[in-house]
Parts: C-alpha cells; sequence; structure tokens
C-alpha cells in the first residue's frame, strides 16, 4: 500500500477552530448536518481534541466514500466485489470474529479446518495440510519460505553453503512473488517471457536456469497478464529428467491465485495439482475466482513433511494451545466464513456453473474484438487445445482438427482474461493512435480497462485487459465491446496528431505521451 | 417439497463435507453455518484478549457498507486510500512524529496487524544494516536484534523467517520485563536494532525506552553504530499517549527509528488492522519498496499483504474521528480505573500478588498470581472460572522464569465496573472453593 507521507499542517489552509459555531447556530447541534463538521474541516492530519456523535462521524464518511468507484464497470480488477446478501449477513454477524483466537472461536476454527479439507479435494491431495492467509501475497511468502528451509536443511545435510538461494519464475510473475524473494533474500531468476512461450514461463528456458541453489521454481496457474496457464506438468517432466541426469530434486510451487479456482471446475482433466508427485505446494486467492470479497487466500502444502517443523509456531496464546504458521496473526474470520459459505451455497455444479459462464462470455468477447478488424487477442482462450498466437484469430480452421469425440471445441485451459492489442495493419494506418488512448476514451464511460506492456520489456507490445468476472454479464461486456470499437473508429478518425495526442494524455497520473510507468528511481518497477 | 425430508438431505450432504456437488438454497446455506458458528465462544466474557470485541452500531454499517471493497484498488477506491493516509497522518502525529523537515518527513503504512508491521519494520531494519555493511565491505551474515524474552509471538517469527539471531534479554524476578542496560549490553556491531515493547502482553508494562535510548546514544557514540530502536506499541500505542501523555517512548526520542501499533486493541476497531510509522524515508531502504501499475494507477507498495478489505481501515477512521483525542482519553482513564478497582479487589482477598502496574503506568489489565504457595495453582483458578463463563488466561512467564505462574484479565471497553464487581466476587467465590478442596480432588479435576 502506498507510504503515506505527513502533510504538514501548517501548509493546510488554517482550520477553522473545533469552536462551538455562533449561538444561533447551537440549536441545530444534534442534527448531522448541521453539526459542527459542516462548517469546519473534516479532520485530516490530527485526531480532533472532542469527540463527535456516531451519527455525524457515520454520515460525514459514508458520505466522503460515495466517491469510492462502483465496482460494476471495473474490468481491471480480478478481485471479486459482489457477495448475495445472506453471505454480506453472515459476514457482519462474524466480524468482530479474531481468526487466531482459536480458543474463544473454536466453531470457526471447526470450518476453517473444512475449507482446508475441501479445497485439499478440490485439488487431488492425499494428506494436506494448510491455512487460511489474508491473499495470495502472504500465501506465496509461506510458501516460498519453506521451500526455502527444506532447500537449507539438504544443503547442510551434504555440508554445503546455505546462503545463495534462488528462486526460478517467469518474469510475468506478480509482483508477490518477487517481494518473497526480495523480502527473504533469495535471488529471483526471472525467466523472460516470448512469444513461443505464450508470454508465460518458458518451461526449457526455467530449467536451464536451475542449480543446486535452487529452491524451487514458482508456476502460475493464470498469468495476470494474458491468463495462461503455465505448463506445470510438462515443467515437472522436465524436472524429473533433470534429475536423473544431475540429482538434484527440485520442487515446484504453484501460484494458482487465479486458476485455483478455475482450472478444476472448467478444465477438470487438466493436470495441474497434487496429482503431479513434484508440486509441494499450492497457493490460491478466495477472493479472486474464489468469490469472496477481498481478504481470504489460502495456501496448502502436498503433506506435512513439505512444510518444515521449525517454521511452525507452537503458540500458547489465551489459555490454549495451537499450531500456526501464518504470517499475519491477529485478523478477521469473517472472510473465510464468507468463502465456506460459497462453498456450500454454489457447490462443484455451482463454482462450474461460474468459471464456465465467465469462459463462454470471455470467449464471445474475444471473438468480437477479432471480428471488428481492430484488435488481436493475445489470450489464447477462444482458440482451441493446443493453437496459439493471435495470428491463428480465433483458430476456427484448426478446430476441425481437434474437435473431440463429442463435437465440441476443446479449449485451451485458461482464465477468463481477454488481453488484446491493435492490429499492425491499424497501427500502420494510425500511427498517431497510442493504444492507450482507448483505455481513456472507455474511461469517459466508466469502464476501466487498464493498457500496459507485456513483459521483458517495456516497449514491448501494450495490451489492453479485460478480467471477465461473475458480476460481468454478457450484456454488459456487449456494451464495453461497442464502446471499445467506438473509441477506435474515433481515434482512427482524428487526423490531427496533435488532437490525439491531446487525447492521449492520461489524465490520471497526468504524464503525458505513453501511458509508461516512471523511469527507474532506485526502486523496483513493474506493472502488475 | 417435504420439508423434513429437505432437512435430512442436507444435514447428510454436510457431513460429508467433501462431497458438496449441488448448489443449494441461499438460505439454508445461511442458516447451516450460522448454527454452526452458534457454539463459538461469547466475546463478552473473553477477558483474555486485547482485540476488540465491540464497535458501535454505526461503524458495523460502516464496515457492512464497505465489506467488497479491495483496499489495494486505489483506482477504484481512491476515498478509502485517502482515508487510511488521514489515519496514518494523524498516528504519527500522535506518535510526535517529526515534523519539522520536508526532506524527512515521517511515513507509514496500514497492515493486517502488528504481526505484519513488525516484519516490515524488522525487515527494513535489516535491510538498512546490511547495505550499511556492504557500504563499508563487511560482512552481512549475521544479523541478529535486541528484544526481550517477553516479546509477543510476532517477534520470534520475524527473527525465525527473517534468519535474524534474536537476542532476548531474560525476565527476572525482579523485572517482568527488558532491562535497558542489559540490552544495550547486547548491542554489537551486528545488531540491526532494539526492540522495546510499550505494554508487554504478560504483564502490561511499559518498558523504559527512555533509558535504553540513553544508553544506546552512549553506546552507538563510543562505537561509530547506528543502531535504532523500534518500539512495538502494539497496545500501548493507543493508551500511553492519553493517559500518560508525559511519558517519553516514542519519536520524541532520538534513536526510535519505527513504531508499530494495532488498530484492533485499544484503537478500538474489530480485528484486522494495524499500523506501522517510520520516521523518516532514510529508514524505509527503497529496494524494499515496489513501484508497481496496479489496474491503471502508480503506486508504491511496501507490505506483506496486498488484496485485503477496506472496512477495517474505514472503521480506525471513524474510531478516531468520532472519539477525538478527548473520547480516547476518558475511555482509556477508565479502563485504567476499572484496572485499579480490580487489582485493589483481588490484593483485598489476601491471596493475590499484583504482577501489573497500575495508576496508568502500564496497561489497563491485571496480572497476578498467588503471593504464597497453596495446594492449587493459577491454572486451576483459571479453570473454574471458566466453568463459570469467565475465560482468565493463566500462563507461564517468559525465559527464565518459566515456573512463574501468572493470571492475567485484560480491561477492554466493554468491561464495566459492575462487570469488574462480578468477576471479583467470582473470584472470591473460586478460592474459597479450592481452599476447601484437598490437593487429591483438585489433581482429580486437572
Amino acid at each position: 500500500m502506498v507510504l503515506h507521507k505527513h502533510v504538514k499542517s501548517k501548509i493546510l489552509p488554517k482550520n477553522r477552530q473545533h469552536t462551538d459555531a455562533s449561538k444561533e447556530n447551537q440549536s441545530l447541534h444534534s442534527l448531522a448536518y448541521s453539526s459542527r463538521y459542516a462548517t469546519t474541516d473534516v479532520p485530516k492530519t490530527e485526531i480532533p481534541q472532542k469527540p463527535a456523535g456516531s451519527t455525524t462521524a457515520y454520515q460525514l464518511i459514508h458520505d466522503e466514500l460515495d466517491l469510492d468507484g462502483t465496482p460494476a464497470m471495473n474490468c481491471a480488477s480480478f478481485v471479486h466485489t459482489w457477495m448475495e446478501p445472506e453471505a454480506d449477513k453472515l459476514m457482519m454477524e462474524n466480524i468482530s470474529k479474531n481468526m487466531s483466537d482459536q480458543d474463544e472461536y473454536p466453531a470457526t476454527m471447526r470450518i476453517h479446518g473444512r475449507c482446508i479439507s475441501m479445497i485439499g479435494n478440490m485439488w487431488n491431495a492425499e494428506n494436506a495440510i494448510g491455512t487460511a492467509t489474508t491473499g495470495s501475497s502472504e500465501a506465496i511468502m509461506l510458501g516460498g519460505l519453506a521451500l526455502k528451509k527444506r532447500w537449507q536443511a539438504r544443503q547442510k545435510k551434504a555440508g554445503k553453503d546455505t546462503y545463495h538461494p534462488n528462486i526460478i519464475m517467469g518474469n510475468n510473475a506478480q509482483v508477490a512473488l518477487e517481494k518473497f524473494a526480495r523480502f527473504f533474500d533469495v535471488e529471483a531468476r526471472l525467466i523472460p517471457v516470448s512469444d513461443e512461450s505464450h508470454y508465460a514461463l518458458d518451461i526449457k528456458k526455467a530449467v536451464e536456469a536451475c542449480d543446486e541453489n535452487t529452491i524451487g521454481i514458482f508456476v502460475i496457474l493464470g498469468s495476470t497478464y494474458t491468463g495462461h496457464f503455465e505448463d506445470v506438468k510438462g515443467l515437472s517432466d522436465l524436472l524429473d529428467a533433470y534429475q536423473e541426469k544431475t540429482g538434484i530434486d527440485i520442487p515446484i510451487h504453484v501460484d494458482a491465485a487465479s486458476g485455483g479456482f478455475v482450472a478444476p471446475f472448467a478444465f477438470p482433466n487438466l493436470v495441474w495439482d497434487f496429482k503431479i508427485p513434484r508440486v509441494s505446494s499450492i497457493n490460491t486467492s478466495g477472493h479472486k475466482y474464489g468469490l469472496c470479497y477481498a481478504g481470504i487466500g489460502w495456501i496448502l502444502w502436498k503433506s506435512e513433511e513439505y512444510l518444515p517443523k521449525e517454521l511452525i509456531f507452537e503458540l500458547h496464546y489465551l489459555g490454549g494451545t495451537e499450531y500456526s504458521y501464518t504470517i499475519n496473526f491477529s485478523r478477521p474470520a469473517c472472510f473465510m466464513i464468507g468463502q465456506y459459505y460459497n462453498f456450500l451455497r454454489l457447490g462443484v455444479e455451482g463454482f462450474t456453473n461460474v468459471a464456465n459462464n465467465d469462459l463462454i462470455n470471455a470467449r464471445e468477447f474475444a471473438k468480437g474484438l477479432e471480428d471488428s478488424g481492430y484488435f488481436d487477442v493475445v489470450s489464447d482462450l477462444h482458440r482451441p487445445k493446443g493453437v496459439f498466437g493471435w495470428k491463428e484469430k480465433s483458430g476456427i480452421s484448426k478446430a476441425k482438427e481437434v474437435v473431440s469425440k463429442a463435437g465440441v471445441i476443446d479449449y485451451n485451459p485458461h482464465l477468463p482474461v481477454v488481453s488484446f492489442k491493435l492490429t499492425d495493419e491499424y497501427k500502420k494506418n494510425c500511427p498517431h493512435v497510442k493504444q492507450g488512448a482507448i483505455s481513456t476514451l472507455i474511461r469517459t464511460k466508466g469502464w476501466i480497462v487498464p493498457n500496459y506492456p507485456l513483459p521483458p520489456d517495456a516497449d514491448s507490445i501494450e495490451i489492453l485487459r479485460v478480467v471477465v468476472r461473475e458480476s460481468l454479464s454478457k450484456d454488459m461486456l456487449t456494451l464495453l465491446l461497442e464502446d471499445i470499437v467506438e473509441a477506435t473508429k474515433r481515434l482512427a478518425n482524428v487526423e490531427n496528431a496533435v488532437e490525439s495526442f491531446y487525447l492521449t494524455s492520461n489524465i490520471h497520473v497526468g504524464i503525458g505521451k505513453d501511458a509508461e510507468i516512471p523511469s527507474n528511481n532506485n526502486t523496483y518497477s513493474r506493472p502488475c | 417439497m417435504n420439508y423434513e425430508k429437505k432437512r435430512e438431505y442436507y444435514v447428510t450432504s454436510v457431513i460429508t463435507y467433501s462431497h458438496l456437488y449441488i448448489t443449494i438454497n441461499k438460505a439454508v446455506a445461511y442458516r447451516l453455518i450460522k448454527d454452526d458458528l452458534a457454539l463459538d465462544g461469547n466475546p463478552a466474557l473473553n477477558l483474555a484478549t486485547f482485540v476488540t470485541t465491540y464497535m458501535e452500531d454505526e461503524a458495523e454499517k460502516l464496515m457492512a457498507e464497505n465489506l467488497s471493497k479491495n483496499f489495494i484498488d486505489y483506482e477504484e477506491y481512491p476515498q478509502s486510500a485517502e482515508l487510511c493516509n488521514r489515519c496514518v497522518n494523524m498516528i504519527a502525529r500522535l506518535f510526535n512524529a517529526p515534523m519539522d523537515n520536508p526532506c524527512f518527513e515521517s511515513l507509514g503504512c496500514s497492515t493486517v496487524g502488528s504481526s505484519e508491521a513488525i516484519i516490515l519494520a524488522t525487515l527494513a531494519m535489516k535491510r538498512k544494516w546490511q547495505l550499511s555493511r556492504k557500504a563499508k565491505g563487511l560482512s552481512t551474515e549475521n544479523p541478529n536484534i535486541v528484544m526481550g524474552a517477553n516479546c509477543q509471538v510476532a517477534w520470534h517469527k520475524a527473527v525465525r523467517y527473517l534468519e535474524i539471531e534474536g537476542r532476548e534479554v531474560e525476565c527476572t524476578a525482579d523485572l517482568l520485563y527488558m532491562d535497558p542496560q542489559k540490552a544495550v549490553d547486547l548491542v554489537d556491531e551486528n545488531t540491526i536494532g532494539v526492540c522495546a515493547i510499550l505494554g508487554s502482553t504478560y504483564t502490561g508494562h511499559y518498558e523504559d525506552v527512555k533509558a535504553i535510548n540513553t544508553l544506546l546514544e552512549e553506546k552507538c557514540e563510543e562505537n561509530g553504530w547506528d543502531v535504532g530502536i523500534h518500539v512495538d506499541a502494539a497496545s500501548g500505542g493507543f493508551v500511553a499517549p492519553f493517559v500518560v501523555p508525559e511519558l517519553e517512548w516514542d519519536f520524541r526520542l532520538s534513536r526510535v527509528v519505527s513504531i508499530n501499533v494495532s488498530g484492533h486493541k485499544y484503537g478500538l476497531t474489530y480485528a484486522g488492522v494495524g499500523w506501522a510509522i517510520w520516521r523518516s524515508p532514510e529508514y524505509l531502504p527503497k529496494d524494499l519498496i515496489f513501484n508497481i501499475n496496479y489496474l491503471g494507477s502508480d503506486q508504491a507498495s511496501f507490505t506483506v499483504n496486498f488484496s485485503k478489505g477496506a472496512a477495517h481501515v474505514i472503521a480506525q477512521y471513524y474510531v478516531l474521528i468520532r472519539l477525538g483525542r478527548r473520547g480516547f482519553q476518558k475511555i482509556m482513564s477508565n479502563l485504567t480505573d476499572t484496572a485499579d478497582h480490580l487489582a485493589e479487589r483481588l490484593k483485598a482477598t489476601g491471596h493475590f500478588e499484583i504482577l501489573s502496574e497500575g495508576g496508568g503506568r502500564g496497561l489497563p489489565l491485571v496480572a497476578f498470581r498467588l503471593s504464597t504457595p497453596h495446594h492449587y495453582d493459577e491454572f486451576d483458578i483459571a479453570r473454574r472460572l471458566r466453568q463459570r463463563g469467565w475465560i482468565v488466561p493463566a500462563y507461564t512467564m517468559a525465559h527464565e522464569l518459566e515456573h512463574m505462574k501468572l493470571l492475567r484479565v485484560v480491561v477492554r471497553e466493554d468491561f464495566s465496573r459492575s462487570r469488574c464487581e462480578l468477576l471479583a466476587r467470582d473470584v472470591v467465590s473460586v478460592l474459597k472453593t479450592l481452599d476447601l478442596l484437598d490437593e487429591k480432588s483438585i489433581e482429580a479435576h486437572r
């Protein structure tokens, strides 16, 4: 989150003091809108001296928050923003519960246990052990730390150095994976993605980067850039061969932040989870395709032996003994309860319906983009299995070769995410148009569709990305498609380059020209 | 459909929970889970936890309205981010963060709790130390941090996960928290920082940060080191400034580089919010900060967690403006008075020695133990109180006093004077019962 700097009180316009307004107004003090805050500034930098009425405080904040966005048109975020009223009710009833207080809330802890079992079963675990986390960031840190400790133990046993661990991942990795590496002093070996690797992890290059100091490989099931599933099985096979050759055993951690709740339901035949012996841990976000509000993630290890004992804390907390391996301690239990509600309410059937609907809608959308003639779709969700690359368009010609016996097209296992870019032809005809302008233009209608460059380099291909969530219905996607096409048409017809430049300027950050990331000022800089 | 039959079907489904295939009616799902959760404890009688268990209806309403917001999405929810900004400002000023030099302004962030804040602070100290060592061409393989044995588990986690040697100052019969001299004696060239606790979880004591500061300042001068103090004010941060504002423990002391506080303890917000504040940007090495473009907006990120709920941060802001300084002062003094009263009543039984500090010189809690050996111990008392519904934990003291047992009652906002009286009466009654029983019967009940 943003590191907030102070605002010096002195440079602000002098606050009118919190004294009573003139005598005439005293009788109005009991009404929320006529309280002193109607005429004085809302407290921003200092805790106010005097208390305010509860209604006043509520109303003030409520009104301020009205300026927050409404998530319905936010096609940028994977994070879920709508749950049923019953779920809301349940969560609010449990808002005061602290998940770390296992002694006080044993029923909540039982529910936690059930969730772990359910997720374990979903991922074909035999004997998994796991925990709820605040999100995938925490889960990845826990997973990575376990990998590091196991590697250290192995090195110590062999009398080798433990100061130079490294971990391998594609450079399409989400920031949490790199954070793990940097926070825990592990060298991050980022394998550049390429067109051939479908902008996801290049498994051959990944294995080439392995050595005896490699603690593991992060494989992403659902790349945030384009939605591709990285090839867990393929990598595992290559690592098996590597182990045969060198004797080095390298485990896999699957970052299934998004894919963990899509693959088991929409692509049940895909082999990526604990069925593969080399996979030692998997994380997922409950608040993405787990259909919960922000604040819940999960991590599971294949079995207890993959979780080094020295990481587990035996806590004598408030009278009982508990075992815990998390980074956060006190935290809300309500989001975890919301997850359980989803499991019970939807069941496998429900989750399958949601995932499939998302995919069907996303595929239609992708085809629509291609049919418009302006766009190439970089994601491969609407192409038959094995067919990749935007040059293939929707690969219908190849579809006949891969149609299964049932006569239905088997699509590429993929997230319901559509990443797309302007065609080379359009760019040739309209060189003055920057792709970011489309994002800015549709923002005026309320849509949030971000534009950013694919890895590896900042000056490579830029994509616009739409994440299809449960709350993005087919109707809305049709509207979005229309708006995108209209914006693109408008830009094409703008002859005057200056006008196009003007349209392009990034309103939010105030940067002109391209929607580029500020130059490196010695901090890490990466789209996310 | 026959209601009874439907119910039976669902009950069976739940028992074989790993095979839940079908979608069920939402009212049924809600009811099933609600009934399950009815077996959770009642927070009102839980005198063990510091974590807030009561908030006003308006606060809950506000949280309900904002439950769906993802805090990290500033593009979508800029006002929520703004409210967090204000909280950081308010809390940093509460801790007398330096504001005179614009190049060295204090900075901070919200976290899920003090654990995350502690890990971030430790990471910052470690990185700063590493960078300065590397610049001098010295080894960075053996960082250590000095803390009291009475520190909370988050410190043990931080040292273990970040691979730092934790140098603990043991507790003694005379001093149940960290001795400043002993702490500074443990500091050497590999020390990344000293951790002082404002509000020890065992006994509620405020460690003498000022003394540590003075001694540390001397030692650093002598040796040319730059070792900072991090104050773990998880509980004390929202009590001390209101009850004992003259106590110097925060950024007024020159060596204090960072402070953490839990919003969900005496910050009077539900579990899920904490704050970390640094004195200035030089204490937060840049390479730990990730500049990312998240969903269209550029932002800096330095936290362990990324996506998380915004409701709790909003609730913290509500509490701060709703109560204001006056409100906090009133509440914290009341809690202190209640704690003092309870301590008096317990002392009056003649059975107990009070270990915590009263009169506002420590947290509003009462830590006590049997003053003379009996044929029963503190754990037996706790068990009997439990039978009456009270959760009063008994535990053993930190290293080197593991033989010392004690009980602790945390006085929170919803622990009124009348409830305090009820507890005192029950304690007296429990003591009477235990006094009458012989050793054998007590053992049988264990």
